[in-house]
């Protein structure tokens, strides 16, 4: 187990190394530098900038020297927000971002699992039948439509709920965040689960489950469920991935202070520094849950260690 | 013997129909994926003759008439355009026209981003598959690497640091896109490889390259058209997502992305202007689910 858990973990740092020289490379080929202002600076002062940012050195040694500063989890000074090291940002984002994040995840876990195994046990019946149509409209419709569309409804023609703000993430202000980012969610777990517990439900030993008489509740909870429910483990890494993708568009949406927002924030002022260090902070985050997700197969699923 | 004559030729003439005959009958009587293509046919050729369409150019504004419904809109609002179909937006360009300039951006960064995709995707799986051994673990070893990267992410660098460039908008979605298509079609190569009319080619001469390019490809097209028809709409969104952001297509030019993301900034005074981009791009992502899920039951008869 330790062995599996450590060649997966190597497989982790590769991937990582891939991205930071990557997001590197690509911002460091941007024509233009971060200090092209509308006013040209003095020759001197801008050179004086440069070498206090190591602007001046060779790309090789600039790269070297981000690489250092990365591994000791200093991603830099942010390049717009004056006084602000892109670390600081991160760390006053990201509380706001994990616990929408979370929310979601847990939301759609749950909600997505019920919808699942409900429209399995209905196979084709009319729940079954309404189950997918609705997942199909939560995994077409994008989190840009529902989110405007959702508020329009909720918050401006009924009124029951805020249609911005955060309010230090009072329960009100996080409804329709986390709603619009967990229905795509819903709608995808909802599928897999309906998927899974199909098979599951025809494997030999519900049979026999069947036949020595347990009572059917027993069976879909306790038999069917924890075989049914081992894609999402894996399933768990790309849900993230999607979450983070999503929450760039809720938290410009609903003006929320997370780091999806600084983010675009970051994109559209051509804020180096900080885009580059929210894509390695997100990538580290996805790897991470991939890596954990890995394991948990592992534990729950002894044939993956083997092969 | 003329009676075992005419068997024979009814059992000739029943034998005539190829594995696409068989598809495309399948795929008529699938009503969702014959909808799908009807009403996308139609978008598309609305999109193309946008400019026969309207009287008015997509980029012509006028401050007369900001943001006014249409003039059937039976709701409460400020003033009514009735010329204009879906109303007009913030500084008064039609909304009708700008939706339909936003159908062929929309779809031709579909088009466009896929087939690039598809090229590389294609390519690099059928060699994979095909040279086999230490070369196809490294290559699908990349391939794996590159899935676990945020690559929405990527885009948007690509985009800031080369300041939406509208064609590198194309290939750089197109780029993100062929993962799976080349993990589809190392997986069918791989299961062809060792078919006899791939041994007699090689026993024949032919290079690895026509191999490829001549033998396999040909072979992997079906379940390559249904992961297209699946593409095109995970392109869509991605553009449409981009310009959302501000960090895709520029003014005046439009697409979808655009269009929902002025009409949220606008949708307490003018929902038309949110409605008519969102339905428009909803009813394109589902048409081309249908056709998908449609032509993948069609082709892939095992499914059933």
């Amino acid at each position: 187990m330790i062995g599996f858990a450590l060649r997966r973990f190597l497989g982790a740092i590769p991937t990582l190394f891939v991205i930071v020289t990557l997001a590197f490379f690509m911002m460091r080929a941007a024509p233009g530098g971060p200090f092209d202002g509308e006013r040209k600076l003095p020759p001197e002062v801008e050179r004086n900038i440069k070498a206090a940012y190591n602007l001046d050195k060779p790309l090789g040694e600039q790269y070297l020297i981000y690489l250092g500063k990365v591994a000791q989890g200093d991603l830099g000074p942010s390049y717009k927000n004056k006084d602000f090291t892109v670390v600081r940002l991160i760390a006053t984002g990201l509380p706001v971002s994990a616990r929408l994040g979370l929310c979601a995840m847990a939301l759609a876990l749950l909600l997505g699992t019920l919808l699942g195994v409900m429209a399995a046990l209905k196979q084709n019946h009319w729940e079954d039948y309404s189950v997918m149509g609705i997942a199909m409209l939560g995994i077409t419709i994008p989190t840009f439509v529902t989110a405007p569309i959702l508020t329009l409804l909720f918050g401006i023609y009924l009124g029951w709920l805020p249609v911005g703000g955060w309010s230090g993430g009072a329960l009100p202000n996080m409804v329709l965040p986390v709603t619009v980012l967990a229905l795509p969610q819903i709608a995808i777990v909802a599928r897999m689960m309906r998927g899974s517990m199909v098979e599951v439900l025809r494997a030999n030993y519900i049979r026999t489950a069947r036949a020595k008489g347990l009572p059917a509740t027993r069976i879909v909870l306790a038999h069917a469920l924890r075989a049914a429910a081992l894609p999402l483990v894996s399933y768990l890494g790309p849900a993230l991935a999607a979450i983070l993708t999503g929450s760039l568009v809720v938290e410009n949406i609903f003006g929320l202070p997370g780091i999806g927002r600084y983010f675009i924030q970051g994109a559209l002022n051509r804020d180096y520094t900080l885009v580059m260090g929210v894509v390695i902070c997100y990538a580290t985050l996805i790897i991470l849950l991939n890596f954990l997700a890995d394991i948990a197969y592992g534990i729950l699923d002894p044939r993956v260690r083997l092969s | 013997m003329s009676a075992t004559g005419q068997t024979l030729k009814a059992a000739v003439e029943l034998k005539g129909r190829s594995l696409w005959v068989d598809a495309r009958a399948r795929l008529l009587r699938n009503r969702a994926a014959v909808t799908g293509i009807v009403i996308l046919a139609a978008i598309t050729a609305l999109a193309l003759l946008a400019p026969l369409l309207s009287s008015y150019a997509y980029d012509e504004v006028n401050y007369d008439i900001i943001t006014c419904a249409p003039g059937w809109w039976p709701w409460h609002a400020a003033c009514t355009a009735p010329g204009h179909l879906f109303g007009t937006d913030a500084v008064g360009r039609d909304l009708f026209v700008r939706v339909l300039y936003g159908a062929r951006v929309s779809l031709a960064v579909g088009l466009v981003a896929t087939l690039v995709s598809l090229l590389i995707g294609v390519l690099y799986g059928a060699t994979a598959g095909y040279l086999g051994g230490r070369i196809d673990g490294l290559m699908m070893r990349i391939v794996d690497v590159l899935y676990s990267l945020p690559f929405v992410f990527f885009v948007i660098i690509l985009m800031v640091v080369f300041d939406r460039n509208f064609f590198l908008l194309f290939i750089a979605i197109g780029a993100v896109e062929w993962l799976t298509m080349a993990r589809i079609v190392r997986g069918q190569t791989l299961s062809l490889k060792h078919k006899e009319f791939i041994e007699a080619a090689r026993a024949g001469g032919v290079s690895p390259f026509a191999i490829i390019t001549r033998h396999i490809v040909p072979n992997v097209v079906g379940p390559v058209m249904v992961y297209v028809t699946l593409t095109v709409p995970g392109v869509i969104l991605t553009e449409s997502f981009l310009s959302f952001l501000g960090l895709g297509i520029q003014e005046p030019l439009t697409s979808w992305g655009v269009l929902i993301s002025d009409g949220a900034d606008q949708m307490e005074t003018a929902p038309w202007m949110l409605l008519f981009p969102a339905l428009f791009m909803a009813v394109t992502l589902f048409c081309f689910n249908f056709i998908g899920d449609g032509l993948r039951d069609a082709l892939d008869p095992k499914d059933r």
